[in-house]
């Protein structure tokens, strides 16, 4: 799941490799190390790209049962998927979730990022605290969220959030969570950030430490307040760890599947679907591959705005000597 | 540096080898049966397992293997069986719900015909006709029933009724009175669990048949009955108003979470398919009573679960007998009053069932046989699919003209209606 962004960045330079002057016979290590990379770059040709190929195809055929039908039927599935219901409130929980979810990310992150650089006692445990959630898989993070944003009824009692919210003598902010279609995907957001934002923390953590001690120093000596540091010197100096960030971040959550399955399911009333579970449901549950492959295809499409600004950057940085 | 490399790549090539080596050993023949099906829980395992056992006295030297998803209404296994269908690595048998469904397996494709396991059988003698007719797809027989369930029955919590002085509702005026009376008493009248989104369509279902009888509801499905007809509105908004007594949380809750209310008598009443009953039993939950929902007096909202053989099977010899077995008046007895179902075949010993299925099996003989949409008897898999999905809408948006208009648009989809 997290390994889209390095394996395209190394299809990308085999290429430059391969493509560098004349051609000669490769001997000794050159050969060696072409012969070790030569079976992944056709497994990722054949298993990546070969796929992606097929998926954009067969979402432009007529295949909706079992049995493969490839008639070609052009733009007719994207036409019905665009004026399904469920697809567009799909959509429109994408974009909540993939707003909410860096915004909240990345705000946490870097606050509790810059606290930790402030060279408290105890870093190291506060650190690890933050950073194990990471460690579960989203199926963990969605079951433990569910029983915690449970919402309880008036007749089996408050369970979870709600409970320490009666407990505290908060009653008013009870609110039915997941099951209110109002909030709905945010809800997600909630269980996805508290699970995120200690990684995001550790790599501000880790630019924070990258930044020399002399600027600061030079910063503080021209007479800089230290909100005026922080503001004109570590905040642009951070800026390609935030960009590194909103990649990693960005394609979990338009991908965003199992945390859904695991915590809400589709909601009620599609208030926390999203089109990872949409597909499922349409290829696998419906027969319906040739829509299915649509869906795909459009996820694609918009991972691949997210990523390929990044990926053109980061190349024509690394082609600048 | 470079011996390294070729010390670890002879070995990587070696590991290769040696897991192919197992990738073969599992491929080899061995006397076994592969059993495909989404029983899992409580009963409905242990109903399996005494099939099983059936099985296992009459070929005591065929090793059956349990293949499971788990999932409510198989919505999981379905996703998994497909994959395996199409990729041309079908278990032996698998478990269909006996109706259209059958048609999602495309069976001139996938599937192998029994007609003459019915001849040699003598189950078109044994099963009842309303089966029969169920079964038959462009008329061949592809999967052998094992068990009938009833979808439309109206549980309810005893204890809650006696201490309001109340009767199970009869009609929907009484069931909103009832209604009412429990909801200012501060007990859910009405309780759901719709979380997987099929329950929310399953009293849609039974709501439907109350509120157009067996004829009108069955005309639904074949054309005869239009869904732009004001009875299919009086029915949405009938639905919707019922939503209204619903506990809160029915959102968070599968079918049986919801169930607990009954079980702790802060709920009253609960429309599900008679796996309920089942389930009650397994909470040691005695105290509850049974009828059919308002309006569906002398309807039997009926789904069937089956076996079929796909084309291919590894062990085709064993998968014959494993349907023989499932088919027999002894398999069904073996497996029926542990799953909570009653028999497909008319013959089966009463005795061995509790009092709801030998009820239940009474209102069988005499009742009209409506097929359930939600599990698959009504029509075709894609169709209920998108009518699953209208309804869970409807439960959280309540505009009953826009609903009306998509059930109108996906009997269109599937070329029933013009």
């Amino acid at each position: 799941m997290h390994d889209t962004v390095p394996t395209q960045v190394r299809t990308v330079q085999i290429t430059r490799l391969a493509g560098n002057g004349r051609w000669k016979m490769p001997t000794g290590d050159r050969l060696i190390s072409l012969l070790l990379l030569a079976p992944s770059v056709v497994a990722i040709a054949v298993f990546i790209y070969g796929f992606i190929g097929f998926t954009g195809f067969a979402s432009l055929t007529r295949w909706d049962s079992l049995v493969p039908d490839f008639s070609f039927v052009g733009m007719h599935n994207y036409v019905v998927l665009f004026s399904t219901t469920r697809f567009q409130i799909d959509l429109r929980n994408t974009v909540t979730f993939t707003v909410l979810f860096l915004v909240c990310c990345l705000s946490i992150g870097l606050s509790l990022a810059l606290m930790l650089d402030r060279g408290i006692r105890g870093e190291g445990v506060f650190r690890s605290i933050f950073l194990f959630p990471l460690a579960l898989s989203f199926i963990v993070t969605g079951v433990v969220w569910r029983w915690l944003l449970n919402p309880g009824s008036v007749q089996l009692g408050s369970t979870g959030i709600n409970l320490l919210f009666d407990l505290l003598g908060l009653g008013f902010l009870k609110t039915g969570w997941y099951t209110d279609p109002r909030i709905g995907i945010k809800a997600v957001v909630i269980a996805a950030t508290w699970q995120m934002s200690g990684y995001v923390m550790a790599m501000y953590l880790a630019g924070l430490r990258g930044i020399p001690e002399e600027l600061r120093e030079a910063a503080i000596v021209d007479g800089a307040t230290g909100f005026q540091v922080y503001r004109h010197v570590i905040l642009p100096l951070l800026h390609p760890i935030t960009l590194g960030a909103i990649i990693i971040l960005g394609h979990i959550s338009l991908k965003i599947f199992d945390l859904v399955v695991a915590m809400t399911g589709p909601g009620p009333g599609f208030s926390s679907d999203v089109p990872a579970f949409f597909m499922f449901d349409t290829t696998f549950r419906g027969d319906n591959f040739s829509q299915g492959a649509g869906i795909a295809v459009i996820i694609l499409i918009m991972v691949a705005v997210l990523i390929v600004p990044y990926l053109l950057y980061s190349l024509r940085a690394e082609a600048q000597p | 540096m470079f011996r390294r490399i070729r010390v670890l790549t002879v070995l990587s090539l070696l590991l290769i080898g040696a897991i192919m080596q197992v990738g073969w050993a599992g491929v080899a023949r061995t006397n076994k049966l592969e059993i495909f099906s989404w029983w899992t829980a409580g009963g409905e395992a242990e109903g399996l397992s005494g099939l099983f056992s059936a099985y296992k006295r009459q070929y005591p030297n065929v090793e059956i293997v349990n293949a499971t998803v788990a999932g409510g209404a198989g919505t999981n296994a379905k996703a998994v069986l497909a994959t395996r269908l199409t990729g041309g690595d079908p278990p032996d048998s698998f478990q269909v719900h006996a109706g259209l469904e059958i048609e999602k397996y495309a069976p001139d494709r996938f599937l192998e015909s029994i007609d003459s396991l019915y001849r040699s059988e003598g189950w078109e003698r044994a099963l009842p006709r309303g089966v029969l007719t169920l079964l038959q797809f462009k008329g061949h027989y592809y999967s052998v029933p094992v068990n009938i369930h009833r979808a439309n029955v109206l549980w309810y919590s005893k204890k809650v009724f006696a201490d309001n002085n109340l009767q199970p509702p009869k009609t929907f005026a009484e069931f909103f009175q009832v209604a009412e009376t429990l909801k200012a008493k501060g007990i859910a009248p009405f309780v759901m669990g719709d979380k997987e989104g099929w329950e929310a369509g399953h009293v849609f279902e039974v709501v439907l048949i109350g509120v157009l009888g067996a004829d009108g509801y069955r005309g639904l499905w074949t054309g005869k009955t239009a869904w732009t007809s004001p009875r299919v509105t009086e029915a949405l908004n009938t639905f919707k108003r019922m939503l209204t007594y619903t506990n809160t949380d029915h959102a968070a809750l599968t079918w049986d979470g919801a169930g607990q209310y009954l079980i702790d008598g802060k709920g009253a009443m609960q429309i599900m398919g008679d796996w309920q009953d089942g389930w009650f039993q397994s909470k040691k939950f005695a105290d509850y009573g049974w009828a059919p929902p308002p309006g569906t007096t002398g309807i039997f909202d009926a789904l069937s679960d089956s076996f079929a053989l796909p084309r291919r099977a590894k062990n085709r010899e064993n998968a014959l007998n494993w349907l023989k077995i499932a088919g027999s008046k002894a398999g069904q007895e073996a497996f029926n009053p542990k799953k909570g179902s009653i028999c497909a075949r008319t013959d089966c010993n009463q005795s061995l069932f509790n009092a709801y299925l030998q009820s239940a099996a009474k209102d069988w003989q005499k009742d009209a046989l409506v097929p359930s949409v939600m599990h698959g008897a009504a029509t075709i898999e894609s169709w209920a699919t998108k009518y699953k999905d209208i309804i869970a809408l409807f439960v959280t948006s309540g505009d009953v003209a826009r609903t009306q208009t998509a059930l109108q648009a996906a009997c269109k989809d599937a070329k029933v209606c013009m």
